[in-house]
């Protein structure tokens, strides 16, 4: 099955959203491409999350950029596709039930405005219009006609697929153990499947990222933050946006290690309701967090009363890749030439993955990118000897 | 076990043996194999697994939505909505 | 999550998770060494599936309905005897959401049905030392053009309807699929008015001529299927072999059946169809699935058996690789009611045992040998009849593009196709999450053993890892989000041993 020498030019770690999007990107552009995964395709995060796109939690920088370059990719050259992802502008809505979190709220809309973020402040009579189920406690809200949802195992499969279709080749169930190197360069992984020679070794294996650097002796600190996701029952549209509560914002801002949980729920296509959201740091731990699952239903039963009564038929949890200043990690990293690093996404992953793909491509292929990666640079966190792992 | 029970199905009354499930007295009295709809092809369901496991008998009984028809035990006075015309 | 909610204290050394054959036999020997025992049951009256009946004041004579029922009687009088001694507690009407292992044992979080709760709301949690699960089985599927359309059902769902109910969901029967159970499903719609049209029997039997001496081991299993091969003789019910029935038609209900004779690797021979017509019931069963989702929550080892069921690999005493968790009935592999009970009793003993409670001697020891061999016996026997009914390999070939697949999402058959042709979807997890497949209300239960099929995922461990994917459900039963916000506090420890 795999020839003796596999040799690309692109060899890419992990076939979620962002790794599909990679291959996708390079295989247009010509370039010959190998993909390696663990697991199945897209068995990652990207199958235990969301699918959002969203920029109303972003705040101005770098990270918006990205939103905003992927939007206008899932919108413009990408659009042809929607309908097989599910692709819905549907607009967030940012809920506060407090006339302090509505100030706070306020405050934010102001700076996210002044950066380009399309938002519009809505009173409760309006909020009541968008969403006639939500809670009577609100005292106010932002619309964000931006936001939009995918669902994130299509685009990943769609993606994988459309690459495919491009010449790129896929390996499943194929884990790397360890790098080619020569000297301080990478030129390909070793696999149980055999050797993959590349001149770009593109590690996108989300949370794994951190530990897929460490092979190669850099600095990438990626580490795995925890969320769960309730899945209701399947029901007729309650549910006509993607609405959360002004809590959100400041938990996908912070670096807090323990439990943080504020409510993200939305409809899906499918008729079930996904209701998020839950933030811990804790490595890759797979015990069950009674905790986490209680307090994310109080959150939204409290944005949604009607919840109370429907039922959950299941619940999942990801790993996000986060990284200190919730900042991806994207391009070349000269410490280990050869070796490019597209991790770090936390949760937003699917969203950027388009982007990320398109701006990978063209530094890979020698040319200039859409957006610098000088901001992703994955020197920035200082040499892996500071990380006392 | 000549005594009856009376429910109410979407309004009409039907009159039983004690003993019936929701989903006997659905299928044995009120002679309706299916009383659920799909919600994307509209196909009408009914009994199939027949002890609690694939959910396609679900029915709405007392105002409480999502109840396996297979498993309740029919009472006296019971207000049973289907949703054979809906969608859920 | 107020304190006035937290549920009162119990004394209790063993949970037994199902009140059918394996659990009610586990909860009277546990309880009869002298362990307190709660027994964790979701119908409101004993029996499981295999045992299940209408209440005394609505039938007079259930054990018409039934087999071994002298048995069941016995198990029903210690387990009343018991409950009236304080020894065993009975939740009925309620059912495991989560197991897992905690630092000091099992954790359990236990929800009322809500079909039979009356009002009664919030989760319990138990901890205990030891916890025998029980869960048994039910009907195996395979997708039929045809086969939501209503009137159309598990074969075990009409046996059970016929004992709970005294008749039979429907006037004229056709029941198909693979095993001995299509006879005793086929027995209960006559017995009970019923007309049966054929029974269609996919295998050809030339199987269980290798295994001759298994099923002398096991002569009650013989008697049985004679008595209702001479009933179907009696009535003039086609027994039709290597015959499935490869589509059902009908407008709003089944109306009609087409049956085809299958060759030898299960596919479908072109021209053999025959019709039966005014056919207003059908009953399709291809063995038994165990319910295997708790054994995956706790994170035991499993196996994929002979009849491709994914199963609780257990030691001589039932143990589980888990500590404390003890397994009987078909999780370990589908057998039977009789080697329930023979398992049953030895895993109750086994963990009231573990919780301390020990009871040596000649008659115990006597017992012990007897259900080791009632075991090994009726597993040998199990082993015979699943070789001799296997799932035809070539059930593909009566597929229509738009046969529905997964009943709760409505995937039809293609979309299937082209999901593991062109979306890599080489294993159910990649086919659920391209396709909605095993998604909905049932959780794959119904399409689960197709979805393994139908992804193709070959190899022993690949199988497993696929039967594995199928059965992890988070949670083992719905649950509203009002339970889930309620739950954090209420906790119900148990006493250690």
């Amino acid at each position: 099955m795999v020839p003796a020498v596999n040799a690309s030019d692109v060899l890419v770690i992990g076939s979620g959203a962002v790794g599909a999007a990679i291959a996708y990107f390079c295989a247009l552009r010509g370039l010959s491409v190998a993909v390696v995964d663990s697991g199945a395709v897209g068995s990652g995060t990207s199958s235990k999350c969301e699918g959002n796109l969203l920029v109303s939690d972003k705040e101005h920088g770098p990270e918006l950029d990205l939103a905003n370059y992927s939007l206008k990719l899932w919108q413009g050259e990408l659009a042809e596709h929607s309908h097989l992802w599910e692709f819905e502008n549907k607009g967030g809505i940012i809920v506060a039930s407090q006339e302090s979190s509505m100030a706070s709220l306020q405050r934010a809309l102001r700076v996210q405005r002044e950066h380009g973020i399309r938002v519009e402040e809505i009173d409760v009579a309006e909020l009541k219009r968008y969403e006639p189920n939500v809670t009577d406690e609100a005292v106010g809200a932002a619309f964000y006609p931006d936001d939009s949802q995918v669902m994130p195992m299509l685009v990943t499969a769609h993606l994988m697929r459309m690459a495919s279709e491009a010449g790129a080749h896929m390996w499943p169930y194929t884990e790397v153990t360890g790098l080619l190197r020569s000297g301080d360069e990478v030129r390909g992984v070793i696999t149980a499947r055999g050797s993959f020679w590349a001149d770009a070794v593109i590690n996108a294996a989300g949370p794994w990222g951190g530990q897929l650097a460490r092979l190669a002796g850099v600095n990438v600190p990626v580490e795995p933050r925890r969320g769960y996701v309730l899945v209701t029952e399947p029901m007729e549209p309650k549910i006509f946006r993607k609405v959360y509560a002004a809590e959100y914002i400041d938990n996908v801002g912070s670096s807090d290690g323990g439990l943080q949980a504020s409510p993200v729920v939305e409809g899906t296509p499918a008729g079930s309701v996904l209701i998020g959201s839950s933030r811990e740091r804790g490595g890759f731990d797979t015990t069950f967090n009674p905790e986490a699952i209680g307090r994310i239903a109080t959150n939204a039963v409290k944005l949604f009363p009607f919840l109370a009564e429907t039922r959950v038929l299941r619940y999942y949890f990801g790993f996000r890749p986060y990284v200190p200043d919730h900042v991806p990690v994207i391009g070349p990293d000269p410490r280990a030439p050869g070796l490019w690093h597209a991790c770090g996404h936390e949760g937003a992953g699917i969203g950027l993955s388009v982007g990320t793909g398109k701006i990978i491509s063209q530094a890979v292929a020698g040319e200039d990118t859409d957006l610098s990666l000088e901001v992703f640079s994955p020197t920035r966190f200082g040499e892996l000897t500071e990380v006392a792992a | 076990m000549s005594e009856t029970i009376t429910l109410s199905v979407d309004g009409e009354e039907i009159t039983i043996e004690p003993k019936r499930t929701v989903a006997a007295a659905l299928m044995l009295a009120a002679e309706r194999p299916a009383w659920r709809r799909t919600r994307f092809n509209n196909e009408p369901r009914g009994l199939f697994c027949g002890i609690g496991v694939c959910f396609d008998c679900l029915v709405t009984v007392n105002g409480e939505a999502s109840l396996r028809a297979c498993l309740i035990p029919a009472e006296d006075g019971m207000v049973i909505e289907t949703s054979e015309r809906g969608t859920r | 999550m107020s304190k006035e909610n937290s549920v009162r204290q119990k004394h209790c050394d063993v949970v037994v998770i199902g009140a059918g054959p394996a659990g009610l036999a586990a909860a009277s020997q546990a309880s009869g060494a002298g362990a307190q025992v709660l027994l964790i049951d979701q119908s409101l009256r004993p029996g499981g599936q295999f045992w299940r009946h209408a209440s005394e004041e609505h039938d007079a004579d259930p054990g018409r309905w039934h087999h071994g029922w002298n048995t069941y009687t016995q198990l029903a009088k210690v387990l009343e005897r018991a409950i009236g001694t304080g020894r065993v507690e009975h939740l009925s009407g309620h059912h495991v959401l989560t197991g897992e292992r905690t630092g000091t044992g099992l954790g359990l979080t236990v929800q009322p049905v809500p079909e039979l709760a009356d009002g009664v709301r919030g989760l319990i949690t138990v901890e205990a030392p030891a916890v025998v699960l029980c869960p048994g089985a039910y009907d195996r599927q395979l997708p039929v053009p045809g086969w939501t359309l209503p009137g159309v059902m598990a074969a075990g769902g009409v046996q059970a309807f016929i004992k709970t109910q005294g008749a039979a969901p429907g006037r004229r029967a056709v029941l198909a699929g693979t095993g001995p159970f299509l006879l005793s499903a086929a027995a209960s719609v006559i017995q009970a008015g019923g007309e049966v049209a054929a029974v269609c029997e996919a295998a050809d039997l030339t199987g269980w001529v290798p295994h001759g001496v298994a099923a002398a081991l096991v002569p009650s299993k013989g008697l049985e299927g004679a008595e209702y091969i001479s009933l179907l003789a009696k009535h003039r019910v086609p027994y039709l072999r290597r015959t499935a029935v490869t589509a059902i038609h009908g407008e709003q209900r089944a109306e009609k059946v087409t049956v085809s004779r299958l060759d030898r690797h299960g596919a479908v021979v072109a021209g053999t169809e025959k019709h039966f017509n005014d056919v207003d019931l059908v009953g399709l069963g291809w063995g038994f699935v165990p319910q295997s989702e708790l054994v995956v929550q706790f994170g035991a080892q499993t196996r994929i058996d002979i009849d491709g069921s994914l199963i609780g690999v257990v030691d001589t005493r039932q143990h589980s690789s888990v500590e404390g968790l003890y397994l009987a009935g078909e999780i370990t592999g589908v057998a039977g009611a009789t080697a329930a009970v023979a398992e049953g009793r030895i895993a109750g003993y086994a963990a009231a045992w573990m919780a301390g409670y020990r009871v040596r001697g000649a008659r115990q020891a006597a017992a012990a040998q007897r259900d080791k061999i009632l075991r090994a016996n009726h597993r040998a026997f199990a082993r015979a009849m699943h070789t001799a009914h296997p799932l035809p390999a070539g059930w593909e070939s009566w597929m229509q593009e738009e046969t529905t697949v997964c009943r709760c999402e409505e995937v039809p058959y293609h979309r299937i196709r082209e999901s593991t042709e062109t979306l890599s979807a080489q294993e159910p997890r990649g086919l659920k999450g391209t396709t909605r497949t095993g998604m909905g209300w049932c959780q794959g239960r119904i399409c689960g053993a197709a979805a393994i099929c139908l992804a193709k995922s070959s190899g022993d461990q690949r199988k497993e890892q696929a039967a594995r994917a199928v059965a992890k459900r988070p949670l083992a039963a719905p649950v509203r989000l009002s339970d889930l916000a309620e739950s954090r506090a209420q906790t119900r420890p148990l006493k250690a041993p």
